[in-house]
């Protein structure tokens, strides 16, 4: 069973790297961006078979290490 | 003062905060590997600067998890003095023991060269061999620096005068230089609820010594010692 992950940064968390991305696709002639967030994505190869249980648990692993929730919000998505 | 200096692998600073202590305090510090199986009865624990665990995931995220980082939250708990620098502020927010978090630099460079910080509060045993609104040149060295907080934790962290010291020009006021790294409130160090834990980016170790350009850094440690002792 898979697990993805994606972490971003809470809206008003400052993200000087998105908005570097921003003006570098902006630099390239893409004009019609108006923000980038940058966020990272993790992708988890699991035992469990039960998607309920796989997402507790990984929910649990957001809380404890992948994410930082001062900062971050986490989505996962299971995958049988 | 018996003190503990925590090393864990990519710390790199121990040797520049085992000088500074050993210099205010008379007495070497146990310097501990995060593996040791036994931890020293000590008055203050040290978190070096450096790059724990290569900065994986997040600067500090693996060192706050790892098994050393719970002893340091008992020892915390029993009121043991815990100060984290640089790499070391990032551990213990990392570990819930101080509020907030530190992000990439807003100028996403590394961020290398003195700067001048305020002490907003003397009522510390971190602070109290400072005055209130005295202005110190020490050296900063990072790439994640900026302090956030959301508003609430912000509002109480002024409110309960946590905010220890603050970036600021060298007249104590604020230029466009100041602030290093973009945090928020120009917050460059700040202090548990029990004020028993002081978290900074800058280095003062490395401003104790003549040699080093400033020993303004002299003030914490010769502070520490004697509210410790």
């Amino acid at each position: 069973m898979k697990a993805r992950i994606h972490v971003t940064l809470k809206p008003g968390v400052l993200d000087p790297q998105g908005k570097t991305i921003s003006h570098a696709l902006g630099a390239l002639g893409f004009e019609g961006v108006e923000e980038v967030r940058q966020g990272k994505y993790l992708e988890l190869d699991l035992k469990e078979s039960d998607p309920e249980k796989a997402r507790a648990e990984v929910d649990e692993m957001c809380r404890k290490l992948l994410a930082n929730t001062v900062i971050e919000n986490y989505q996962v998505e299971i995958e049988a | 003062m018996q003190t503990a200096v925590i090393r864990f692998p990519g710390t790199n600073r121990e040797k520049d905060v085992v000088m500074a202590l050993e210099h205010a305090t008379g007495h070497a510090p146990r310097v501990i590997w995060h593996k040791d199986a036994s931890f020293p009865d000590v008055d203050l624990i040290v978190l070096p600067g450096g790059f724990s665990y290569g900065d994986h995931l997040r600067a500090g995220a693996m060192a706050a998890h790892s098994p050393v980082m719970k002893e340091v939250v008992r020892q915390a708990e029993k009121g043991v003095a815990v100060l984290g620098i640089c790499n070391g502020f990032q551990i213990l927010t990392e570990a819930g023991l101080l509020p907030g978090a530190l992000l990439r630099n807003a100028g996403l460079k590394f961020v290398c060269r003195d700067v001048c910080l305020r002490i907003e509060t003397a009522e510390s045993p971190f602070t109290t061999g400072y005055q209130n609104g005295q202005v110190i040149q020490v050296p900063v060295a990072h790439h994640d620096g900026c302090y956030y907080a959301d508003d609430e934790e912000l509002k109480r962290l002024r409110d309960e005068e946590r905010i220890a010291f603050r970036y600021c020009s060298a007249q104590g006021g604020q230029d466009n230089r100041s602030n290093p790294n973009g945090s928020r409130d120009e917050i460059a160090g700040i202090l548990s609820a029990s004020r028993r834990i002081l978290g900074l980016m800058p280095h003062p170790e490395n401003a104790t010594e003549p040699l080093q350009g400033s020993t303004d850094g002299s003030g914490l440690f010769d502070g520490l010692t004697r509210a410790l002792n």
